[in-house]
């Protein structure tokens, strides 16, 4: 299990309770996705991804983007067992999305640099080190219904 | 994984004159960063006797992995070439897991989203990225 030191408890649950997920949230998602172009792949469906203007003006991304965000709430209610909150969700990005956990990875380092830049210096080294364990164990529990 | 166009290194070399000035700050954060965030990077400077993250010696440090990277920045066009002093360096004397080489851009490249956070485009940061990367592997070059 998971141990978490009140100061980390109280850093994530600060970052989430200031977040502007329809601004963190696309730009997350988009930088990922021109960052590491080959993530694309799953985004067939989703229209123009062109090149970076298209991706960052593309409404279905944005949407997406936001999404995802969302999705990290249940994580930051039941931080004690992240694990199983994640365990459907694992198994719907395996067996239904096809998504290779590698990209929970890139998708968690494009967050920290979008979280990093709103942030500016009040995301401290100890900010982030909270942060960042916090997304490993998020990309952990999403890679653990792999088969 | 490591080829730069010539789109990269225009955006690199752009990107760097703004942000050159602030060279040293930059790798004085991204180290102490590295030693609170990675703990485990910390076992190579079991030597220092302040161990601490904002010890002057932890400042130097990053100051010193910082002009590395000034360099290479006039060397894009041969990293490997230009770095091959460097890379001997971290191969037989320093002996650097080059895994660690991510981190620490990991770490360069959060601070630089730090401190410019409108320059620090996508567009720009998946340039920076690859010159990281091509970097780091101009140093892991004489290895093995």
């Amino acid at each position: 299990m998971v141990e978490w030191t009140d100061q980390e408890r109280s850093i994530i649950n600060g970052i989430f309770a200031n977040l502007d997920y329809e601004d963190i949230g696309p730009k997350a998602l988009c930088r990922c996705l021109i960052v590491y172009p080959w993530t694309q792949r799953y985004f067939g469906a989703f229209g123009n991804l062109y090149n970076a203007d298209a991706i960052k003006t593309n409404p279905n991304i944005a949407a997406h983007g936001i999404k995802v965000l969302h999705g990290l709430d249940r994580a930051v209610k039941n931080m004690d067992d992240i694990k199983a909150t994640y365990a459907e969700l694992s198994v719907l990005h395996s067996e239904k999305l096809h998504v290779d956990p590698d990209n929970f990875r890139l998708l968690a380092d494009c967050l920290s640099i979008v979280v990093a830049a709103k942030m500016g210096s009040a995301f401290t080294p100890y900010v982030q080190a909270a942060w960042q364990k916090f997304l490993a164990v998020v990309v952990s529990a999403l890679g653990r219904q792999y088969h | 994984m490591t080829t730069l166009t010539e789109k990269d290194k225009k955006a690199v070399r752009a990107f760097w004159s703004k942000v050159s000035g602030k060279a040293e700050d930059i790798g004085a954060d991204a180290l102490s960063r590295m030693l609170i965030v990675y703990p485990q990077t910390k076992t190579y400077f079991a030597h220092w006797k302040d161990q601490s993250p904002t010890s002057p010696m932890a400042k130097k440090h990053g100051i010193t992995v910082m002009s590395g990277v000034a360099d290479a920045v006039t060397k894009i066009d041969d990293l490997k070439g230009g770095l091959l002093s460097l890379s001997e360096l971290h191969a037989f004397t320093l002996r650097v897991d080059p895994a660690n080489f991510k981190i620490i851009s990991h770490n360069i490249l959060v601070v630089m989203a730090i401190m410019f956070p409108t320059d620090f485009t996508p567009e720009v940061h998946v340039a920076m990225d690859k010159f990281l990367a091509a970097l780091a592997l101009a140093l892991a070059e004489k290895y093995r």
